[in-house]
């Protein structure tokens, strides 16, 4: 054996123990068919969905939303929909139903405690009362195209069938889109116009400790707003905002948002929409059925004397007052 | 009866888009209106792939659940189909749906949405047309189903990426697959859209 041979060899078994020590850490790289393993550093599902709410990645066609892959979090707003929304929704709609009907059966309709006085104030003026109603009525078209969307399939559809609840859902859909063009007019209406007078004051404190009228034999002085009406307006304002932000969002969709902006915006709509019937309920309910006397102030603007004395006797003053002075200037006699 | 299922072997994905291309000539889809689509995780970085996506069909579907006018329903061979007739294009399955399927035509100004769009599984549609009619085909597209074949989409795929069929099949097609050469990237969507992932 010649000294080449045997270097050759010695090659050959350090080769072969190398490779030896070096299989495990190939294998590692390799497929049980020896291919290389191209998922060394690939993406799973599993694992990209625990960095991420939802799987986003490059898309080949022009609509932009498609790139979201996998978004488990429409399942998350399907249970937000249909178990929370449904249930809630009907709790508060119809606990407010029942705690009216309550107050109703307790308390009765508050009377004029003195009687009408057959003497007329003027309480809104007519541009008011156009801005409440045009509001009111696009209220109430849209929440009950609202609550149709919602809780139609549950009440509608079993009573008259699929075909009709569709065609009638179908109209309710672009009755409500259009109608919330002037609820949001009205809204901002009324926003400005009565603005002034429900800024809170410090005479509602005492109102609020006299029980704001609801306890006989105490008196409970208010302006032209009492806190209770005050309490409307705001969250009346704060509601509708909300509303009417996130209806745009929704009646515009995918203008800016993405899926999970789209399912806040749903979110809110409906939540706070639900709030914002129970609280108009208790609004009609004291304008109309609840007292005696208040629904003339929207209706033909004006209300009896004795009313005014009872519930905004500070209001009364003032604007008795402001109108003596006028009477007075204008009898004066030009000169 | 037969459940059926989509599984998408990222794996083998080349994203060449020819089930996309497929699945809009099968059914003349409408320009705009993508019922499959092809999205890249990782663009161009390593881990890069990419994954054939459609309406899944889930299991418990959130589309039917939370559809107002209840215009989506599974079939017995677990399909997702919709009514035309009944929808009304307000778009709360798009909200709802994990997979972003249903597509709507755009009817009117802003974000006006025509009747709901999507995968029927190349199995016609769900309102009251006759199987197979071409009142059918013109509102949701081919009945292969009916005719005892599957989807083109999946049927056409050049890697067998995409695969089409009774969910415990093709589970089993992709397990052996994964055992065979080592690697898988999982069933993408299968957790969301059926509660259950295959383990290997």
């Amino acid at each position: 054996m010649t000294f080449l041979v045997r270097i050759r060899l010695a090659t050959v078994i350090v080769l072969l123990l190398g490779l030896m020590l070096a299989v495990p850490a190939v294998a590692q790289k390799l497929g049980p068919d020896g291919a290389p393993n191209p998922t060394a550093s690939g993406t799973s599902e599993r694992d990209l969905l625990k960095q991420v709410p939802r799987a986003e990645g490059r898309i080949d066609i022009p609509d932009v939303k498609a790139a979201v892959l996998i978004q488990p979090a429409g399942r998350t707003w399907d249970y937000f929909h249909e178990v929370l929304l449904h249930w809630g929704g009907a709790a508060i709609i119809l606990g407010t139903i029942g705690t009216l009907g309550l107050a109703y059966l307790v308390m009765g309709r508050l009377r004029i405690t003195a009687g009408r006085s057959g003497q007329k104030i003027t309480r809104f003026k007519a541009f008011e009362r156009v801005s409440h109603w045009l509001t009111a009525v696009s209220f109430v078209i849209l929440g009950l195209t609202g609550l149709n969307i919602t809780f139609g399939k549950i009440v509608l559809l079993p009573v008259i069938g699929p075909e009709a609840f569709s065609d009638i859902s179908q109209i309710a859909k672009y009755v409500h889109n259009f109608t919330s063009f002037s609820f949001v007019a009205g809204l901002l209406l009324i926003i400005v116009i009565f603005f002034r007078d429900n800024i809170p004051e410090k005479v509602d404190l005492d109102w609020i400790k006299q029980g704001g009228g609801f306890i006989k034999g105490k008196h409970a002085p208010a302006s032209r707003f009492n806190p209770g009406e005050k309490a409307v307006y705001w969250l009346s304002l704060l509601a509708g905002i909300s509303v009417s932000v996130s209806g745009f969002v929704l009646l515009f969709p995918f203008y800016g948002t993405n899926i999970a902006d789209m399912q806040i915006a749903q979110g809110v709509h409906a939540v706070v929409a639900v709030l914002f019937v129970a609280l108009i309920l208790g609004h009609i309910y004291i304008g109309t059925l609840g007292m005696e006397g208040a629904f003339e102030a929207m209706g033909s603007g004006e209300v009896d004397l004795n009313w005014a004395k009872e519930h905004h006797d500070l209001w009364l003053a003032r604007k008795l007052a402001n109108e003596d002075r006028q009477t007075h200037a204008s009898a004066t006699p030009a000169e | 009866m037969a459940r059926m299922k989509f599984l998408c072997d990222a794996d083998r994905c080349i994203d060449c888009n020819a089930c996309v291309t497929a699945c809009k000539n099968e059914n003349e889809v409408p320009w705009g209106i993508n019922r499959r689509r092809v999205v890249t995780i990782n663009d161009g970085k390593p881990g890069e792939r990419s994954v054939s996506m459609a309406c899944m069909h889930c299991t418990d579907a959130p589309c039917a659940a939370v559809c107002p006018v209840s215009c989506i329903y599974p079939t017995e061979d677990g399909i997702v189909l919709h009514s035309k007739d009944l929808c009304i294009g307000c778009g709360y399955c798009f909200y709802a749906c994990p997979f972003g399927a249903p597509q709507y035509p755009k009817v009117g100004n802003f974000g006006s949405r025509g009747k709901m769009d999507k995968c029927t599984y190349c199995a016609g549609g769900g309102g009251a047309e006759a199987p197979g009619s071409a009142a059918e085909y013109e509102k949701y597209g081919s009945d292969r189903f009916g005719m005892g074949k599957l989807p083109l989409c999946a049927e056409m795929c050049s890697t067998k990426s995409l695969l089409a069929g009774d969910g415990d099949v093709i589970a089993q097609i992709y397990k052996e697959r994964v055992l065979k050469r080592g690697y898988g990237s999982g069933a993408w969507g299968w957790m969301t859209a059926y509660h259950q992932d295959i383990e290997i």
